[in-house]
Order: structure tokens, then C-alpha cells, then sequence
């Protein structure tokens, strides 16, 4: 007994008790409870805390706090009056309570979501575990003074990293890209991503591992699977140990089943990984760029984990030149600069302009960040502004209050406890509102949310807000009333002076300010993807369906596939390319031509293709000719786009000779930009080549509008099962994949579209609070005037001015902000429309039709109000 | 006067405080209510009547008994009334009486 490592309960929940509980009982319960410790201490020691911390806190009863013993009862007493005088307050005027409290409670909602989008942002790839230490390693490249950045490398560096430079280094993993493979087993052929990955990418990545070891990729015919993978190709057998195939070609054993990496995560798209070194051995063109040691060639991606205690800064310091030295004079011209891009940045930060990191999505974060702070001002403006438009009413309590003795302190006390009963009423809606519209918002966000309702923080950070929130709103007013004289307060000969006057005209003038800002903007995110949208495309989008040929077997075979699929019926014709007609996956450069300028290095999109891809997809001649398969020389023409012209400074290019290499190549025509990448940039020079073999992995096809989709794809799949059977037909239409670029863009729409319109409909709430408020206030004024002969347009005028020249004033202030930030964004886009004045008109336009509709009513129902009941109000 | 009316946790307790004469405290009351009917009660419900009981008058309490498991502290130990015995008396009958009255065919059934 009494050793000194005896168990204790924790201490903080003794304070605790003794803090909350009446002295005379504290000592025998705690000795109760202790008693109690040394029993449940037989079912271990965190059980038996967890039973003293709750049975302590079922001692916090009524019946023995301090509050409730005989001495101090008037206290309680007193907050029993406030909550009933603030209960009863609220009832008595519905109208404004309702106005205040729905108000407060979408600000707090709008807010909290606002939150919650940024937290998920914000943890994005935080779910593995060495998040800090994980790069992935880029290269600058300098073309004509630009500098390029990007993520490609190539195939020696993965080597020459961990030869050179092993101590910064705990993993150096090569790999791959994430692309649709046909992945098989006897009965199934399925597509999923994957990728080809070093064996310590399980470690890399932090894989939690369902059967098998991170150390699966050691054998390199082995092959790691997600569990959704293992379930889609082997049911609820256990795969491991089991054959499949990877494209029909690589023949691989499951070694090992991991946990599905999450949605927020860069590798959620991650469902298989083969060994790298399976990868090297089966492809030629990867291996005889390890023979070679090809330091030109970046067609690969490396990922790290730096070692403990050195910085990623550093080590892009000490890499920068590893590429550079291994290459000769001629490719050292483009200057390549290896460095690290922390996993930390991969999803907010990733944009680069001229080698020099240039946001990305953090610039979302910002903004949605800074809404969120406006709207809930916004919020509080109107909670203040009508308290303190009230606060007139509570006058005479104040007085009487007072007469019976009253001091400040507890007046003060009473009007904070009314606001925090509010704002808390409000934040209980808010909570509810969000966790009732969260479900509903996975599309515009673009992943799952929920309130995390569990979680301490959550309601730290929501108590302190409640708390800050029921202060500044409540401030005014309180501080304000409990001053006031009571003879004055009493005798109804106070007014509420000019200063609460300009006080609430500045906020009315803030919050229109924000909400016209808000309405220009969402004219004008609108208007752009509007004009993006309505951008030629120089090609026909219409019935085209696009497939990625991931395995070797439909090569050689174009001739008999068309042949087949047109005579099918089922489409009109079909080409094969190295693109799909959404993006362009080459670029390459070593173009020369007569009158070139010898310093300039150009860059061409290049876009492999069959004689029929012009046919396929509706593209323009402007000069010269198509392709012919009559001419053999044309397997070594080109075709120009007019981008293309234009950056070469040709003035009539058909027939001229473009030198690649040693080899000439003739142009015999040139076609009308086709838009394939970015809707907001400009379409870049490219360059179409004929070719039948490596390249062109995409099957592209104009369907037969004939007959109907649906039976036109029927045909498709039999005509292509019979020639491929054990590739899944997986198509895509090119419109959909065309409408996906607008995604990012039209997401913002939404929510910009949202936001304003919340912020407007909690402003004018408050206006139509306001409103009203005046109308009574001059109740009298209005009957003696109508008295007097006024009539209801002048007395309508008269209320409504006042407003309507603050929303005027609020339209001066907020135009040249929002021209500003709105330039800036719009820097952001290539093509892009101009800011016209039409915008500001059409925002002014709106802010004052909705505030004099919101102020009229109240106003009009005021002027034709009976004078003789009016002047007989007191 | 009207005398104060019981529940039936509360005569419960007014019951173990007798039973366990001089003995009866927050602790002793929980153990023993466990043992005779088998009630798990927590302890803040069992002190929270005790103190209850002795507001009506039914208990009166003094301190004593601190020991080492209890950390030195005090024991809150109930005795019962006058009050208190005559009112678990007068439930004792009113039920008696109420039992005699149940007519037998009620049992014979």
C-alpha cells in the first residue's frame, strides 16, 4: 500500500470535480470513486480510467455544485431571468429573430463548408506515412529563353541517383505512368490502371499489405494487385500464388494484395503494380534505352523518398546537373535542371511558369478561403446591424433595470448571454444544415465530405468561433445599452446617436460592396467558359468514339479492322493515332527548314496517324491536299496546321521541305487549327505524319448516323471480338471527353454562382431587417406627412433612398476591385475574353433592383398605412 | 403536515442504510443493493439519493472512517431517523394492508 508507482486516476478530472462539486461533498465522493479505482483496476488500468472519468462526471449533478448551494442561488436565478427575458425577446419578434438567426445560420454553413473543403485540400496524399519525404523528380528545360518544366526523365537517372548519390536518398523508385491496362486471367479480361514500379515502391508508397509483403516485387514475373482488383478478376478466391496476364503479353503471379490507396490520394489510380524490371526485359524500346543509356530520351517518371534529416531544397541542389553532365554538346543546349517537387506540393502547388512554381489549386483554396471569411462577416454585419437597429426597443428595460438597481456588469452580461443564445441557435441549424447538404454536393466538389462530428477539434474550433461570433456581434449593442441614463432611457428621449447611424451605414455599404463583387465575378467565370466553350473546334466532335489500344493485338490488322467495321455498317470510317482526339501525346523538336533563324530550337505537337484520319474526323484542307495512299511519297510528307505555319513564318508552305534529321520531308498541305488540348490556351503548331506501326495506339471512329448508337456499338464489339477476343471493348465518346476540360472551370462556376448568391440573400436579409425597422421607427413621421398631404411615391421615395444610394455607393467601390482581381484571373487563360463595361452595368443593374424589391415592400406597406392609427401608436 | 412520499429506489436504499447499520455508505449501499437484488446502480445515483433522503429528513449523516484505499478521505456514513424508520414502517404496512386486500380468487386463477 501507498508505493510510490501505485495507479492513480488522472488528475485533471479530480481538479475537475473539486472545481465544479461543493466542498462538503467532494472529499467523501472522490474517496468513493478511489475505492471504486482499486476494483475496476483488476480489468487493467485504462478501463479503470475510463470508468473514473465517467462515473466523475456522472457526479456533476445539480444537486451538489457550487452554483447550486443556498448562498449562490440568486445567481442562478439571474441567468434562469436572462435566458427567459432572452427566450421571450426572441418570440416577441418572430420576424426578426427568424431573419437573424436563418441569416447567421447559412453564413456559419457556408463557412463550415467552406472549412471542410479546404481541410480535405489541404490533407490531399497525406495518407501515406513518409508524406514529408516524398519528391518526385522534374527537369527544367530551357527552349529560346523559355524554361519548361516537366515531369518526364530519363531511364538512366533512376540508376545514376542511387550510384551517385545514395546517402540523400532512402528510396529511388523508377517507374511508369498510370494508364488503362487489359489485365486477365482465364474466364476474365478486365481494364484497369496501373503501372510498371521499382521494387521498393510498396515502401515508397507505405502499401498496406492484405496478403503477401511490400518485398512482391522481388520477383520479377510477380505482379501486386488492389484489393477492388483482386476482387473484380477473382471473386472471393484467394488470388495469391494465382497466374494472369498483363496486356496479353506479360505473364505474371500475384504476389501480394494491398488496401486500395484513398480518393485523396496521387496514386488512388494506382490498382496493380509490375515489377520494373519485368518492364525493361519485355519492351524493346525500354530496354535499348537502357543499352544506350539514353539520357536524351524522357519518357519515364521517378519518384523518391529523400533521407531523414536532409532537405528536399538540398537535394535539388546537389542533383541539378546529374542529367546535364551525362549529355553531349549538342543536347546540352536545352540546359536541363533536375530537381525535386515535394509530394506536399504535387496537388496544390503544381503549376510552373518559366521554372519558377506558380501555384495551382492553392489559388482555389485562397479564394474559396476568402469568400468564406466574407460570407460570414457578411453574417455577423447583419446580426449586428439589426441588434443594434433593436437595441432602441430595450431602452425602456434598460431603464428600469436599472432603477432597481442594476450595475452595468450584469447588464452587459445579460445582452452577451442574448447574442451567444442566438449565434449557438444558429450554429446547432448550421451543423444540421451541412450535414444535410454534404451528401448532396459530391458532384460539384468532386469527392465524398462529411462533418467530422467526432472529432474534438471540430467543436474546439466551432465553440471558439460561437464564442468570437456572440462577441463582436453582440458588442455593440451591449456596451452601447448598458451605458445608457435611465431617466433618459425612461422618459423616451433617447435616440440612437449618428455615430450608430454611420456604423450601420458602412456595414450595409461593406456588404453590398462584397456582394456586387461577387455578381461581377460570376458574370464573368461564366462568360469565359461560355466563349471557351463556343470555340470552333476545326473538327467534328459528333458520333466519334475513341478507344486506347493498350496491347500489341490489333497490329497490322488496320486494313482487315476497317474493312471489317465499314462494311459492318456500323461506321463511316476510322483511323488510328497516336492521340486521342482530346490531347496530344508527342512533341518533339530538331525541325529545320529553308529561312529558319539557326538560334531558334522549335517545338512541334506531332500527331501520328493513318491515311484516313482526316476523313475520320472532319478536319478542314485550307491549302494543298490530304493524304493519298496512291502516292508513296506521302509516308514521308507532312501536313502543317495553321499554327504551324505561322510559327515557322512560311508564307506559301505547300511544297516546301522541312529537314528532320538528314531526311527531307515535303509538305503537301495544311489544315485548320483543331482544338485537342486546353479549351483557354491557344492550339499549338502541329505537325501530322503518316504512319502505320509503333505510334498510333488510339482507334478512333465516326459512327453511321444511320443507325442508332447502341446498335452501332453492338457491331462494333462483334466485329473487334472476333479479330482481338481477349481485348474489352472500351470506348469513349469524344463530345463527353471534350465537355471533361470544362470540369475544373465549371466547378468554380458553380460555387462562385452559389457563393454569390447566398452572400446576396443574406445581405438583404438583413436590408429587408433594416428596412422595416426604419419604417416603424418613423411610424409617426410618415402619419403626420400623410397627414399633410403626402403622397405614397413621395413617402415610398423618401424610405427608400437612403438605401438605394448606399447600394449605389456600394456599386462605386466594388467595380474597380473586381475589374482588378478580375484581370488577374483571366491573366490566367490564353484565350480569353475582354472585360467589358456591360458587366458592371448588368451587376449595379441587379444589386439595385433586388434591394429596392426587398426595401419596398416594407416601405410601401408603411406609406399606405392608416395615419389616424399610425399617430395614435405609443 | 403531509409527510414526505418515498419512490421506490429511494425506500430501497432507506432499507440498506438499516440493513447496514452504522456501516452505510455510497460504497456499501452500491455492494450491497448489488448482492440482495442484483441492481448494478452507479454510484453518483446512489449518493445523489442518500443526500436526497437526508434533505427530506429521512437520513442524517456524519464523517468518519477515512482509510489508505480511499486516499485519507472521509466516509459520508447515513443513519436513519426517527423519520426515516417510521416512514419504511408505514410503507411496510400500507403494503400489507394493500396485500390482505387483493381478493383470493385473484390467486386461484
Amino acid at each position: 500500500m501507498g508505493e510510490i508507482d501505485k495507479p492513480r486516476p488522472p488528475k485533471w478530472i479530480n481538479r475537475l470535480l473539486t472545481w465544479y462539486c461543493r466542498e462538503e461533498y467532494a472529499n467523501e465522493i472522490q474517496g468513493d470513486l478511489l475505492e471504486l479505482y482499486e476494483r475496476w483496476l483488476e480489468n487493467g488500468r485504462f478501463k479503470a480510467n475510463v470508468q473514473y472519468v465517467a462515473n466523475t462526471f456522472l457526479f456533476m449533478r445539480m444537486y451538489n455544485s457550487k452554483l447550486h448551494s443556498g448562498q449562490n442561488s440568486n445567481q442562478m436565478g439571474i441567468y434562469k431571468n436572462y435566458f427567459k427575458i432572452g427566450y421571450r425577446n426572441l418570440l416577441r419578434n418572430r420576424g426578426y429573430s427568424v431573419i437573424n438567426i436563418s441569416g447567421l445560420a447559412v453564413g456559419m454553413a457556408i463557412t463550415m463548408f467552406i472549412g471542410l473543403w479546404i481541410k480535405a485540400e489541404l490533407s490531399f496524399n497525406k495518407s501515406h506515412d513518409n508524406y514529408d519525404q516524398i519528391a518526385q523528380v522534374m527537369q527544367h528545360k530551357t527552349y529560346n529563353g523559355d524554361i519548361r518544366t516537366q515531369l518526364s526523365v530519363p531511364f538512366p537517372i533512376g540508376d545514376a541517383l542511387q550510384e551517385e548519390y545514395s546517402d540523400y536518398f532512402e528510396y529511388v523508385v523508377m517507374s511508369g505512368w498510370i494508364y488503362d491496362h487489359v489485365i486477365s486471367n482465364e474466364k476474365k479480361s478486365i481494364i484497369r490502371q496501373g503501372n510498371y514500379m521499382d521494387v521498393q515502391a510498396p515502401d515508397l508508397l507505405s502499401l498496406e499489405m492484405i496478403k503477401g509483403t511490400r518485398k512482391g516485387l522481388m520477383d520479377p514475373h510477380s505482379i501486386l494487385i488492389s484489393e477492388s482488383t483482386a476482387k473484380a478478376l477473382f471473386g472471393e478466391a484467394n488470388p495469391m500464388g494465382l497466374l494472369m496476364e498483363v496486356d496479353n503479353e506479360l505473364s505474371v503471379r500475384v504476389s501480394g494484395v494491398y488496401v486500395d490507396l484513398p480518393e485523396n490520394s496521387s496514386f488512388s489510380e494506382l490498382h496493380f503494380i509490375v515489377p520494373w524490371e519485368l518492364y525493361v526485359s519485355s519492351y524493346d524500346w525500354v530496354r535499348s534505352a537502357k543499352e544506350r543509356q539514353a539520357w536524351d530520351e524522357n519518357s519515364y517518371q521517378l519518384f523518391v523518398q529523400v533521407a531523414e534529416l536532409v532537405s528536399m531544397e538540398e537535394v535539388s541542389e546537389r542533383i541539378k546537373n546529374v542529367k546535364y553532365d551525362h549529355l553531349n554538346e549538342n543536347e546540352k543546349r536545352s540546359k536541363p535542371e533536375v530537381f525535386l517537387h515535394p509530394m506536399a506540393d504535387w496537388h496544390l502547388r503544381s503549376n510552373w511558369e518559366n521554372g519558377v512554381k506558380a501555384g495551382g489549386l492553392i489559388q482555389y483554396v485562397w479564394l474559396f478561403g476568402t469568400i468564406g471569411i466574407f460570407v460570414i462577416v457578411l453574417a455577423c454585419v447583419n446580426f449586428m446591424n439589426l441588434s443594434t437597429a433593436r437595441s432602441e426597443k430595450r431602452a425602456k428595460e434598460v431603464g428600469i433595470r436599472k432603477s432597481f438597481g442594476t450595475v452595468k456588469g450584469q447588464l452587459v452580461q445579460q445582452f452577451l448571454f442574448e447574442s451567444f443564445l442566438v449565434v449557438f441557435s444558429a450554429f446547432l441549424l448550421s451543423v444540421f444544415l451541412v450535414a444535410s447538404i454534404t451528401p448532396m454536393v459530391t458532384g460539384i466538389v468532386g469527392y465524398q465530405m462529411q462533418l467530422p462530428l467526432t472529432d474534438p477539434y471540430f467543436w474546439l474550433i466551432s465553440m471558439a468561433f460561437v464564442l468570437v461570433t456572440g462577441l463582436l456581434a453582440g458588442s455593440y449593442p451591449t456596451f452601447y445599452l448598458s451605458s445608457l441614463r435611465p431617466i433618459k432611457a425612461l422618459k423616451g428621449t433617447f435616440k440612437v446617436g449618428g455615430s450608430a447611424i454611420l456604423f450601420r451605414r458602412v456595414l450595409v455599404v461593406f456588404q453590398f460592396s462584397v456582394s456586387v463583387l461577387l455578381i461581377i465575378g460570376t458574370i464573368v467565370v461564366f462568360k469565359q467558359i461560355q466563349y471557351s466553350k463556343d470555340r470552333p473546334l476545326g473538327f467534328d466532335k459528333d458520333g466519334v468514339i475513341t478507344m486506347e489500344l493498350s496491347t500489341t493485338d490489333f497490329e497490322g490488322k488496320y486494313n482487315l479492322v476497317r474493312n471489317e467495321l465499314i462494311s459492318s455498317g456500323a461506321i463511316l470510317e476510322m483511323t488510328e493515332s497516336s492521340s486521342p482526339m482530346t490531347d496530344v501525346e508527342h512533341t518533339t523538336g530538331g525541325f529545320s527548314w529553308l529561312g529558319k533563324d539557326p538560334g531558334f530550337q522549335p517545338n512541334f505537337s506531332i500527331i501520328f496517324m493513318t491515311h484516313d484520319y482526316g476523313n475520320t474526323v472532319g478536319w478542314e484542307m485550307l491549302e494543298g491536299r490530304n493524304f493519298s495512299r496512291d502516292i508513296s511519297s506521302d509516308s514521308t510528307a507532312y501536313i502543317l496546321n495553321e499554327a504551324a505555319v505561322e510559327y515557322m513564318g512560311m508564307v506559301n508552305p505547300v511544297g516546301e521541305t522541312i529537314k528532320r534529321g538528314e531526311k527531307d520531308h515535303e509538305v503537301i498541305g495544311v489544315v485548320k487549327d483543331m482544338l485537342m488540348q486546353s479549351p483557354f490556351k491557344a492550339v499549338r503548331p502541329t505537325i501530322y505524319i503518316i504512319d502505320y506501326v509503333h505510334t498510333v495506339n488510339y482507334m478512333t471512329m465516326k459512327l453511321n448516323p444511320e443507325i442508332s448508337v447502341s446498335a452501332s456499338l453492338e457491331r462494333i464489339e462483334a466485329v473487334l471480338d472476333e479479330i482481338a477476343p481477349k481485348v474489352p471493348f472500351n470506348p469513349s465518346f469524344v463530345e463527353l471527353e471534350y465537355a471533361r476540360k470544362f470540369l475544373a472551370e465549371e466547378r468554380v462556376a458553380n460555387l462562385a454562382g452559389t457563393f454569390s448568391g447566398l452572400a446576396i440573400f443574406i445581405s438583404c436579409l438583413g436590408l429587408f431587417g433594416l428596412a422595416s425597422f426604419v419604417a416603424e421607427q418613423r411610424t409617426k413621421e410618415i402619419g403626420i406627412r400623410k397627414v399633410l398631404g403626402a403622397s405614397i411615391l413621395s413617402l415610398w421615395q423618401l424610405l427608400t433612398s437612403e438605401f438605394f444610394l448606399l447600394v449605389l455607393a456600394s456599386c462605386l467601390i466594388a467595380s474597380p476591385i473586381a475589374y482588378f482581381v478580375l484581370s488577374n484571373w483571366l491573366g490566367n487563360y490564353e484565350y480569353r475574353i475582354d472585360i467589358s463595361w456591360w458587366f458592371f452595368v448588368a451587376a449595379a443593374f441587379s444589386a439595385l433592383t433586388i434591394t429596392l424589391a426587398t426595401v419596398s415592400y416594407q416601405s410601401i406597406r408603411a406609406a399606405r398605412m392608416n395615419p389616424v392609427r399610425s399617430l395614435r401608436t405609443e | 403536515m403531509k409527510r414526505e412520499t418515498i419512490g421506490e429506489f429511494e425506500e430501497l436504499c432507506l432499507l440498506m442504510v438499516g440493513i447496514l447499520h452504522e456501516e452505510a455508505y455510497g460504497v456499501s449501499v452500491k455492494d450491497e443493493i448489488k448482492n440482495r437484488t442484483g441492481r448494478d446502480v452507479t454510484i453518483s445515483s446512489i449518493h445523489s439519493t442518500l443526500v436526497r433522503l437526508e434533505k427530506k429528513g429521512l437520513l442524517k449523516s456524519s464523517m468518519g472512517g477515512a482509510n489508505d484505499i480511499r486516499g485519507g478521505r472521509a466516509k459520508r456514513i447515513f443513519e436513519m431517523t426517527a423519520a426515516g424508520k417510521q416512514t419504511i414502517n408505514e410503507a411496510r404496512e400500507l403494503r400489507n394492508q394493500l396485500w390482505t386486500d387483493i381478493p383470493k380468487l385473484v390467486w386461484e386463477k
